[in-house]
């Protein structure tokens, strides 16, 4: 399956969840938060949000901003 | 000052933005006194997200984040920013910005009032950056937000307050603490922000992009409290012509 994380085009196992998608760009899970096309997942429920090919994930934290 | 049934006794809240490295930064913010800090959200594989060591040295720092929606332009990308900030960052807390233009970065009143009463609706704690406009200040704290945050000036142009009059009008309509941001250039114009009545200041590049962020960090500390002090000390009217300090009465005739 391949799907595009915060721009980039990555592979993932079929079945893979969006807490996957997050350990692929991330080792930190603090302060961050996910949106999959668009849409907001809460923290609590990565494990259990499957993605499917073509999706849109954005894995963001806290950056330097006034 | 009481921000959301929140007490912060400094009244500098600082912006994160701009600064040349993570060290300078730390020194600034603790030299600042500042207890409310601005981050953006932005993807973490990205330089300006410091691989996460952001968050950890403001924990060290013992300051409470106040996320913004910077870089949004319509009110809908700014709802959304909002709400991964708060899962991020586990703060209903919100600086609002909704863009106008990339030449100017002022606010879009009409998107900002929009996304304001959608947050609002929804349980965050909204502080709007604003424009100068009394009008659109009220009309944002009738929309439930927790104060307002009107620019002095386009954001890092150190412009100062341009439009003092405007400031005065929008303490005179609004309960609610009344913050300065943007355009702030150096220490005289946080404290004329405070003199006119704003219960605080919000600095960011004034003091990241100075020669020497931590001294400056100091020296808009001291103004904000200045400011402060001087706008309930009462100040003298101002006057066309002179009025003799030294008596006249007692003058020894030479």
């Amino acid at each position: 399956m391949k799907v595009v994380v915060n721009g980039i085009p990555q592979a993932l196992p079929d079945g893979a969840t969006v807490a996957d998608a997050v350990r692929a760009v991330t080792s930190v899970a603090r302060g961050v938060a996910v949106a999959v096309n668009g849409e907001v997942v809460p923290r609590a429920g990565w494990p259990g949000a499957a993605l499917r090919d073509g999706d849109q994930v954005e894995v963001l934290t806290a950056a330097q901003g006034g | 000052m009481r921000i959301a049934g929140v007490e912060l006794r400094s009244r500098l809240i600082l912006g994160t933005g701009g600064a040349s490295n993570l060290d300078i930064l730390e020194r600034a913010i603790k030299e600042s006194g500042s207890e409310l800090v601005t981050v953006s959200l932005r993807r973490v594989d990205t330089a300006a997200t410091m691989s996460g060591g952001l968050l950890d040295m403001l924990d060290r720092c013992g300051v409470r984040v106040l996320p913004n929606t910077a870089g949004c332009y319509t009110a809908r990308e700014a709802v959304k920013v909002a709400h991964l900030a708060r899962e991020a960052f586990e703060t209903p807390w919100v600086k609002l910005e909704v863009i106008g233009d990339e030449r100017t970065l002022l606010p879009d009143g009409v998107e900002l009032l929009r996304a304001a009463e959608e947050l609002v609706a929804d349980g965050f704690q909204v502080l709007p950056y604003t424009t100068d406009d009394p009008i659109l200040a009220r009309r944002l704290v009738d929309a439930g937000c927790a104060g307002v945050m009107p620019a002095g000036s386009p954001i890092g142009s150190g412009l100062g307050v341009s439009n003092p009059h405007h400031l005065q009008l929008i303490r005179q309509s609004v309960d609610l603490p009344v913050i300065l941001d943007a355009g702030i250039g150096t220490a005289s114009d946080a404290a004329l922000a405070m003199e006119l009545g704003c219960d605080a200041v919000m600095v960011a590049s004034a003091i990241t992009r100075a020669a020497d962020p931590v001294r400056m960090a100091a020296a808009i500390r001291h103004a904000i409290e200045a400011g402060w002090l001087a706008a309930r000390a009462g100040r003298i009217p101002r006057r066309f012509h002179a009025l003799a300090s030294t008596p006249d009465e007692g003058r020894p005739h030479l």
